[in-house]
């Protein structure tokens, strides 16, 4: 593996019968990724389930519960890597109750991997996957056209899909979107090209994988630093060490830079940026450094170091896409933690604005409920400011989650608009 | 313009030290879980590197089966005196003396599931709310699930079915007394990541991992090594191998593989050929398809 393999997360989403572990499992069949004791283990279950050959499927199948119903319960990571990426997955269920976890796995991907069956072409789980792809701000979707064996690989089937899709996701926001015409259980247009869809003239999926341009679409243009901890050295040597240590998340920050800590304002200038006991010149998202400044202030865990000219907004209201992920509804006027980068607040929820008809993306404005799985625009008030930009321009300083306090369970997850 | 991207062991690092430093900043009393296996000696390594010029600002923590490789032992207290980091050892012999456990009976009997009454006992008695670990989601299918931050209860059980949501890098570590965490820095590395990684930046780990000549004995499909503690069937015999370990353990558990690969480069271009998952070499997961499910839920690694 080369020195500057980038690495790569992808989410897959799908309806339960779409394919979607099938299409996993021969990813990794086909990149030779799974291991002759895992191989062996799957032919032992695929034989006792009486099932002609290997199951693929079996593969991602994780927990007990899981493997006794033969369906998809929580967020699985799988791993693999070819000569020119690493890969990481994130296997969401397509469930209409596990929307909470396709929002999780789909919190960290560069791209989404969307299943259609072709013979059922585009149905409301296609549009309620597409819309959480695109209010998570996944930068690249590819929509893979499954099941082509089942509609004698006709290039109608797949424009149909095409049309289909085109039609709703014209009000999405994505920046890319491709379609591949696929068979999961063939491998068709997985790893190795289809010889049965001469007329599909672009490259497999895996293909597409390894050489579609990730690196821009990390924002670098706003230099934010959120401070997770701050460093102070015991030893004699290090006596007068005070680093800044946290993971750029945006931007990039020079030795020299003029920089401003917020909430407090005080300016500086950068004197450092060590990573172990290496200095480097500069250092960009999302390497973890620890940063010197010139003057001595005071900074602390959930303060964020900008670039003086270009800094966050801060304010104590603001409006976010909150995606309800408890069982427990949403209690009016109720005190929440909030967390945003490494700061840590109470909040509440002022006001909901609207909810979206997850079916027909519609706005709701009378349902003023937030219950599992909802979507909703909101207002949110803060006990002291928060230092944001637009989840659309920074995914980093842009989210935020919900803290229930009474069970410290994290109940929501939201996107600055 | 230069590159304005990380390749990707330099971004799985970055990612391990940022929830190294999380542990640090959101909780009182965490520590690193340290076998003298590489993944520990990895995370050890990256708490190194996310704390400098500071020192590493908890312990490490041993749980110690009795039942261990020398070399194992040397190592350990080798780095501990390199970083000036405290030690703690949980001791399954003495939760065995004290008759918090019993040892298992029958051909089989291994002390891996013993070793889970010792941890949580440690964890209780230290007040410890956090115990960073080097396990990673490729390793093994429950494994896959875990989250970087995984809750366990007053129990010290893990709950896969209920685990907070989590998402981007937002952790949530809060919890009430009596409950605690288990951290996983590295949970997206692979084992050839976690050797590139090693051999990139001359990382030292025990001899064990390096070929060796050794008296061994094939049982259940591996080189099992000789020891005090190894009692043999009527059929097995010891020979002598060039063998090497890919994972280390308990000594009477813990398999090795015949190999030539002596140095990290050999080692790395011979993991990058394997057929085999590394786990498979752990007799302790071959007990059944949810082996590793079930400890996990009671409390293990």
């Amino acid at each position: 593996m080369l020195d500057n393999n980038q690495l790569l997360r992808f989410t897959t989403a799908g309806s339960v019968d779409d394919g979607k572990s099938t299409l996993i499992g021969r990813l990794l069949y086909d990149s030779k990724s799974i291991f002759e004791d895992q191989l062996q283990s799957i032919e032992n279950t695929s034989k006792k389930k009486g099932h002609n050959g290997v199951d693929l499927a079996l593969f991602t199948d994780g927990l007990r519960d899981e493997r006794e119903q033969g369906i998809t319960i929580d967020v699985a990571y799988r791993y693999f890597t070819t000569p020119k990426r690493k890969f990481i997955i994130a296997d969401t269920p397509g469930h209409i109750q596990y929307t909470r976890n396709m929002v999780t796995g789909a919190s960290t991907a560069n791209a989404a991997i969307i299943l259609v069956d072709a013979r059922h072409g585009v149905i409301e789980q296609t549009k309620r996957h597409s819309f959480i792809a695109s209010l998570l701000q996944i930068p690249h979707i590819i929509v893979c056209i499954n099941k082509m064996d089942l509609v004698d690989y006709s290039e109608d089937a797949y424009n149909e899909v095409i049309n289909q899709f085109e039609e709703f996701s014209s009000k999405l926001l994505v920046q890319d979107i491709r379609f591949i015409p696929i068979s999961a259980l063939n491998g068709d247009n997985v790893v190795n090209r289809s010889k049965n869809m001469d007329w599909y003239q672009g490259a497999p999926l895996l293909h597409t994988l390894e050489t579609m341009h990730i690196s821009s679409d990390i924002n670098k243009v706003d230099a934010r630093f959120p401070v997770q901890t701050v460093l102070r050295p015991q030893s004699d040597k290090h006596r007068d060490y005070r680093g800044y240590a946290g993971r750029v998340a945006s931007g990039i920050f020079r030795v020299g830079d003029e920089v401003t800590a917020m909430p407090s304002g005080f300016s500086s200038k950068i004197k450092s940026i060590d990573v172990l006991d290496e200095s480097l010149k500069e250092a960009y998202a999302p390497m973890s450094i620890s940063m010197t400044l010139e003057d001595d202030i005071d900074i602390s865990r959930g303060d964020m170091i900008v670039r003086t000219n270009n800094k966050p907004e801060s304010s104590q209201d603001i409006e976010v896409m909150l995606c309800w992920l408890n069982d427990n509804s949403a209690k009016p006027r109720t005190k929440y933690s909030i967390k945003h980068t490494s700061n840590d607040q109470k909040a509440m929820i002022k006001e909901i604005i609207y909810k979206i008809d997850i079916e027909t993306l519609n706005r709701n404005t009378e349902d003023k409920s937030l219950n599992m799985n909802d979507i909703s625009k909101v207002k949110i008030r803060t006990t002291k400011p928060l230092m944001v930009d637009s989840y659309r321009e920074n995914r980093t300083t842009g989210s935020i989650i919900l803290i229930d306090d009474t069970t410290n369970e994290t109940v929501a997850a939201g996107m600055v608009v | 313009m230069s590159k304005y991207y990380l390749n990707y062991l330099d971004e799985l690092e970055s990612e391990a030290i940022y929830v190294l430093r999380e542990v640090w900043a959101q909780f009182d009393n965490p520590v690193i879980l340290f076998s003298g296996g590489k993944d520990s000696i990895l995370v050890t390594h990256l708490a190194k590197k996310a704390f400098y010029p500071a020192k590493i600002p908890f312990p490490l923590m041993h749980v110690d089966t009795g039942h261990n490789f020398p070399e194992t032992i040397q190592f350990r207290d080798n780095i501990i005196k390199e970083l000036g980091v405290e030690l703690i050892v949980g001791s399954v012999q003495e939760s065995i003396d004290e008759g918090r456990v019993a040892e298992e009976k029958g051909k089989n009997a291994t002390r891996n599931a013993l070793q889970i009454t010792t941890l949580l006992d440690a964890i209780e008695t230290n007040k410890i709310d956090c115990a960073i670990g080097g396990g990673r989601r490729d390793e093994e299918k429950a494994r896959a699930k875990e989250r970087f931050f995984s809750h366990r209860d007053d129990f010290g059980q893990w709950d896969p079915k209920n685990q907070r949501p989590e998402l981007w890098n937002i952790f949530n570590g809060k919890h009430f007394e009596g409950e605690h965490f288990r951290a996983f820095p590295i949970s997206n590395w692979t084992e050839m990541d976690v050797w590139n990684y090693i051999k990139r930046e001359n990382i030292a780990i025990p001899s064990l991992y390096f070929a060796h000549e050794r008296e061994v004995v094939w049982r259940q499909d591996s080189w099992i090594p000789n020891s005090e503690f190894l009692v043999l069937e009527d059929h097995e015999e010891i020979v002598t191998k060039k063998i090497r370990f890919r994972t280390l353990g308990d000594i009477t558990i813990t398999g090795g593989i015949e190999s030539d690969a002596d140095t990290l480069d050999k080692i790395a271009d011979e993991v990058s050929g394997m057929r085999q998952t590394e786990r498979g070499n752990r007799s302790d997961d071959k007990r059944s398809e949810s082996a590793m499910e079930d400890r996990k839920r009671q409390g293990y690694f």
